[in-house]
Parts: structure tokens; sequence; C-alpha cells
């Protein structure tokens, strides 16, 4: 299976006049096509900077290094016009609050027709409106949707729309950051099976971005765990919710309790600390000042992530890979 | 941040009289041209001294109407609520001494601060509007130190050194402890919290709830959360009252309604929360129907999986659910469901 999407060492720094902000610290990351990885982690640790990057969409002040290649194009060094043909028809975006990401006073079914008019000037108006019309089947609208403005929706329809204009030119990579966070339980689960389908059905590759371990768990095939701009733990995604073996990683998987999980009964888990300010980061291990786990080595050695498990899992903590004696 | 001593003993309102109760509470929003909205319709709910009730449910089921028509904010078209036994007034005056023992905090703690006031300014506010200035149960207490308290009772240690903060100097989980000091300030014996951690990161959302578990068992102060959060209902919560369409179609401790869940709804909701994994999924379809339409007979019916499956037939009640709406929950009590499969 070749990678759709292949992240290698990037960094990306932001450049202020005072000082330089390391956002995301050497990142390596594969999706392969049909295939869903989520991406975990606070507010801060790097993951939407990761995410906008791969369409070249960090600020100006980004110094970027490293390779982000989709279908083995390096997206740092291509022109204008391959990166706008890149956008949209190669890999789209799906945000967080879908009402922010809308025009309120053009038609949904305009603004889903708009991607697929500029991106092929040869489409006519009425192919256009048809395709519109399968895509808004495709995700579970009726077509009659199509008419609406944005207040009309609901949040989840507006979430599926979101979904059927990053749909619109036929991507083979979805990148999804935190598409659920503002929506209800029920809501949130027929909007995950609705990118399921999709990963299943049309073979697109999925990089879902969530703050939530346990819908990281029950969607993706496998996920990624960042913390202050690194990858600390990836491995199934399942599995990782389910068996954490980085303090880090457990922090957050018990921040959503198990309904019927007696210890978690009147005692709500929670990890003290902020995470570290990128200009400041903590010696050896950045996690070490926040972690249960910590002894003296943490705060001298800054460790590797290495594979455990037969490969089924990788973790960046000295006290589960016994990288140094602790 | 862990283990309270409660958890051997939580207090219900059926063993402890209710601090605030809801009669056959109804709110309806009129507007020229349509039918109108009947957003709470008819809701009995108590709750007891030193209790944490969950108010649970999906957007547009009527939760946050309901949490803002108790604590005054949108006038009952019907029935009533009741403080300590006594009919809440309408007016001004009464609402006003009403609001200081009971506190409202709301979902986006960014939204709830002024970006211009500072942290004591925020805090103090509620103290200068209800005129809290000393002399308070016989000892005299000076502003600051009234803020003060407030601030170290939220968890914000020492108070002093964030005072002179402005909310975009704070990380979100200190927004939010802000804002629970404001509440605190005026010494209210209820808050009701609406999304209290929706906003929050997961590492601080833990610390938020245990910081509310905190307060009820140091403060004996009760608390309504209002959540579409199942986990942070197990999370916390005596007592779970789960709400569809303007009712609340089911009601009990926290075990009976998560782990013995009688509603077809309650189920459905309990089998997508995404590390329940035992449960076969039951995603409902479509969203709960507009409030003015509800649908005749039982208001869940449309979408209901029992009657879909055929159980309803089989139970014979399959004619029930389309034709008789269940009745009204009483306001504490057993563990009971508005449904035609659970008399």
């Amino acid at each position: 299976m070749s990678a759709l999407l292949e992240i290698q060492d990037l960094s990306v720094t932001y450049r202020t006049r005072e000082d330089d902000l390391p956002a995301v610290r050497g990142v390596d990351l594969t999706v392969n096509a049909g295939e869903s990885v989520g991406l975990a982690g606070e507010s801060g640790c790097g993951k939407s900077t990761l995410a906008s990057t791969i369409l070249r969409l960090q600020p100006p002040s980004a110094e970027v290094t490293g390779a982000i290649l989709v279908e083995g194009e390096d997206v740092l060094t291509l022109g204008w016009g391959e990166l706008r043909a890149l956008r949209w028809a190669g890999a789209s975006m799906v945000f967080q609050g879908a009402l922010h990401s809308m025009n309120p006073v053009q038609r949904v079914g305009d603004q889903i027709a708009e991607p697929i008019t500029l991106h092929d000037s040869s489409v006519s108006a009425r192919d256009a409106a048809s395709r519109v019309e399968e895509l808004l089947d495709q995700v579970g609208l009726r077509s009659a949707t199509a008419r609406s403005y944005p207040h009309h929706l609901s949040g989840g329809q507006r979430q599926r729309v979101m979904i059927a204009m990053a749909l619109a030119c036929r991507p083979r990579l979805i990148i999804a950051d935190e598409p659920t966070t503002a929506l209800d339980v029920m809501v949130q689960a027929q909007v995950l099976a609705l990118l399921a389908d999709l990963v299943n059905e049309l073979q697109v590759g999925l990089l879902l971005i969530s703050h939530d371990l346990s819908v990281l768990g029950t969607t993706c095939d496998r996920a990624v765990v960042m913390y202050a701009g690194r990858v600390i733990e990836q491995g199934a995604a399942f599995d990782l919710f389910a068996r954490p073996r980085h303090p880090y990683t457990t922090a957050l998987a018990a921040a959503f309790p198990r309904v019927g999980n007696h210890a978690a009964r009147y005692a709500p888990a929670g990890l003290p600390g902020d995470p570290p300010d990128p200009r400041d980061l903590p010696s050896g291990c950045t996690f070490h000042p926040r972690c249960a786990r910590a002894v003296d080595a943490c705060s001298g050695h800054d460790p590797r992530l290495l594979s455990i498990d037969d490969g089924e899992r990788a973790v960046a903590c000295i006290r589960v890979t016994q990288e140094v004696p602790v | 941040m862990n283990a309270s001593t409660t958890a051997t003993n939580p207090n219900t309102a059926s063993d402890t009289r209710a601090l605030l109760e809801a009669s056959r509470l109804q709110v309806t929003f009129t507007a020229r041209g349509r039918p109108p909205a009947r957003g709470v319709d008819g809701v009995n709910l108590a709750i007891g001294q030193g209790e944490i009730v969950a108010l649970v449910g999906e957007s547009g089921c009527g939760k946050t109407t309901l949490a803002r028509s108790l604590v005054g904010l949108e006038p009952p078209s019907d029935g009533e609520v009741r403080f300590e036994g006594e009919t809440l007034g309408t007016s001004t005056k009464d609402l006003r001494r009403y609001r200081r023992r009971v506190q409202l905090v709301l979902q986006d703690p960014t939204g709830a601060l002024n970006p211009r006031h500072s942290v004591y300014d925020s805090v103090a506010e509620g103290l200068r509007i209800h005129g809290v200035v000393s002399s308070r149960g016989g000892e005299d207490r000076s502003e600051t130190q009234l803020v003060a308290h407030a601030l170290s009772q939220a968890g914000l240690r020492p108070p002093e050194r964030i005072f002179l903060n402005y909310p975009h100097e704070l990380s979100g989980g200190q927004r939010q402890r802000v804002v629970i000091a404001g509440a605190l300030a005026l010494q209210p014996e209820l808050i009701i919290a609406d999304e209290p951690v929706s906003s929050l990161d997961a590492s601080i959302r833990g610390e938020i709830l245990a910081l509310l578990l905190k307060l009820r068992d140091d403060l004996g102060l009760s608390l309504l959360v209002v959540t579409h959060d199942l986990g942070l209902a197990w999370n916390i919560a005596d007592r779970i009252a789960v709400m569809y369409l303007g009712r609340v179609v089911e009601m009990g401790t926290a075990e009976e309604v998560l782990q013995r869940p009688k509603h077809p709804y309650t189920k459905a909701l309990l089998s997508v929360v995404p590390e329940m994994d035992e449960l076969e999924p039951q995603v409902l379809r479509g969203e709960i129907p507009d409030p003015s339409r509800i649908p005749r007979g039982c208001r869940f019916h449309p979408r209901c999986p029992a009657l879909a499956d055929g159980e309803a037939e089989r139970a014979g009640v399959a004619g029930d659910c389309l034709a008789t709406s269940p009745d009204v929950l009483p306001a504490a009590g057993p563990h009971a469901a508005a449904c035609h499969l659970h008399p």
C-alpha cells in the first residue's frame, strides 16, 4: 500500500519579533488510502498547526522544515498552480466551527458547487447542480437542503454540508479538525459514522483530529498522540485508548471516563498544570513536570519515540521503553 | 483531584427536603404567524440540599430553557418554581434576592468574562450589584477579602496574584475558575452550570469537575449540571434527569439511569457514547423535532427504536405509543421512565 500522505521530520516554528515559537518539532506521520488516522492532544500541542501545514495554510510567520508528501509530491515545494490543484482535489479540510466556515448569505448548494466550478470551468451549472445533489445524498441530507441558507440548518446538518463541500472535488485525503467537538453525542455518532463510511466506500484517507481519545478509538484505525509539538505515542487506535502506555496518553484517556467504571464515580480524573510554554520547554522529557510517574532521569534525558510490542506501538517515555536505565 | 467523601452517601431529594423544585413547569415561546413552541413542556424536577443533579439531553431538548427558567430568566407560562418551599415571584425585587442564592455558570468562560475587566472586577461585579460590601454574618469583610476568598475557593491560590490579570492572560481552565469564583462570591446555595466543561481541554475537564464536587462537599452547595455528556454525569451526578423534547423522560440515580436504563431514548444515547463498545450502537436517525410540532402520543415515537423493531408491538403497547402521551414523571422518587413499555 503506497502512502497517500507522508510527513517526514516536519518542524514548524512561528517567528515573532522577540523570539521563536516551535509549534511542531520533528513529526513523522503516514496516512494510507482507505485508512483513518487519529491525531490527539491538548490545545497548543501543535496538532492544528500540523494539519494546516499539510495544505500549506500555515501563517506566513511560520518557518517549515522537513517534507510533506501527498501522493509522492512535496507540498512544501509545489508552485501556486499545483498547490491550488492539490487543495480540494488532492486533499481537503473540514474545520471545527461549521457556521463560521460558511457564507451566511449564500445558499448552501451554491457554496458546495463553488469549488467544483472553480476547479473545472468546463463543468456546466446543471452538472454542478446534479453533483451537489449527489454529494448531499452522500452525507445523508435531502436535496432540498441545497436551497437553504446556513442559519436554516442545525449544527449537525451544517457539519454534513461542510463534509459535502470537502468531498466536492473527490479528494483522496480528508483532514478533519475537531469535526464533532461542538455536537451532541447522537449527532456526533451520525457524523463519525458518515466519515467512517466515506473511508470504506471511497477509499479516501482520513486524518481526524480530536482531543477526545474515545472518539478516535472508535472511529480510526491508528492514532497518534502529540505533546508539545512531538509525537509521544502511536499505535492501533482502540488499543491505544483502551491500553495507553505513555503517562500522558493515560491521563488523556481517563479524562473521558467509561460509564459504568466505578473507579471514575465521584472521581473525575484531570491532569494538573498547563501544557508547557513552547518558548521555554522543560529539559529532558517535556512532560516530566506534569507526569505522575516521573523519576530523576526524566528531566535529564529527551526520550525518543521507540517501538515496543513488536512494533505495534511506539512510545516516547523512558519508563516504558527503558531507553536509559531508570 | 480524587475521591470525594460523599461517594457512599449521595444526598437525594427523596430523603432530604427539596431546595429547588419545579412543578409542571412550562415555558412556551410564541412568534407571530407560527404555532407556539413548547420549549419546556411540563417538567417536575427537584434538587435536594447538597445534591448534584445532571440534566442530560441533546441540543434542542429544552434543557437550557429549563435551566434559564429555574433562575428566573425565562418566565414560566404554566406551573411554578419553588425555592425552599416558596414560589418564585416575578417582581424584580424578588428575583434579585433569589438570584443571589442561585447562580448560573455558563458554557463558554471566554464569552462569560468581559475582556476589559480584570479578574478582580469580574468577581466583584456580583458583589457590587447586590450591594454586598461589608457586615455579612456579623463579621466585617471587605470586598477585597470576599473576592480573595471566592477565588481561593475556586482553586486559584494565592488569589492576590491574579487580581489584576485580564481574561486573555489566563488559560481556559483558569477562566472557568474565575467564572465559578464570580458565582461563589455571593455565597449561593445552588449553582446551575450549563455545560461547564464542554469548551475545555480534556486535561482541564477533570479538574473543573473535581472542583464542583469539592464545593458540594465543603460548602454543602447544590448543583444542577446541564450537559449532553453522559461521562460527565457518571463522574459527578447523584441523580440524572434525561430530557427529550421539553419533557423529562427518565429519572433516577446515576447508577440506575446509566447502568440500567429503561427508556429507549436513554438506551440509544448510551449506545453511541464512544467508549461503550459492548453496546450495539443505535444511531437514531434525524434530530429532535421542532418543539412547535410535538408528535402526538409519545413524543419520542417517530424515532423510537423499540417501536420500530416491534418490541412495543409484542408488549401490546404500540397503539398507546401512537395515541397516548405517557404521564409526566414526578419530581423525585424511584427510578422511572415516561414510556409505555415501563408503566
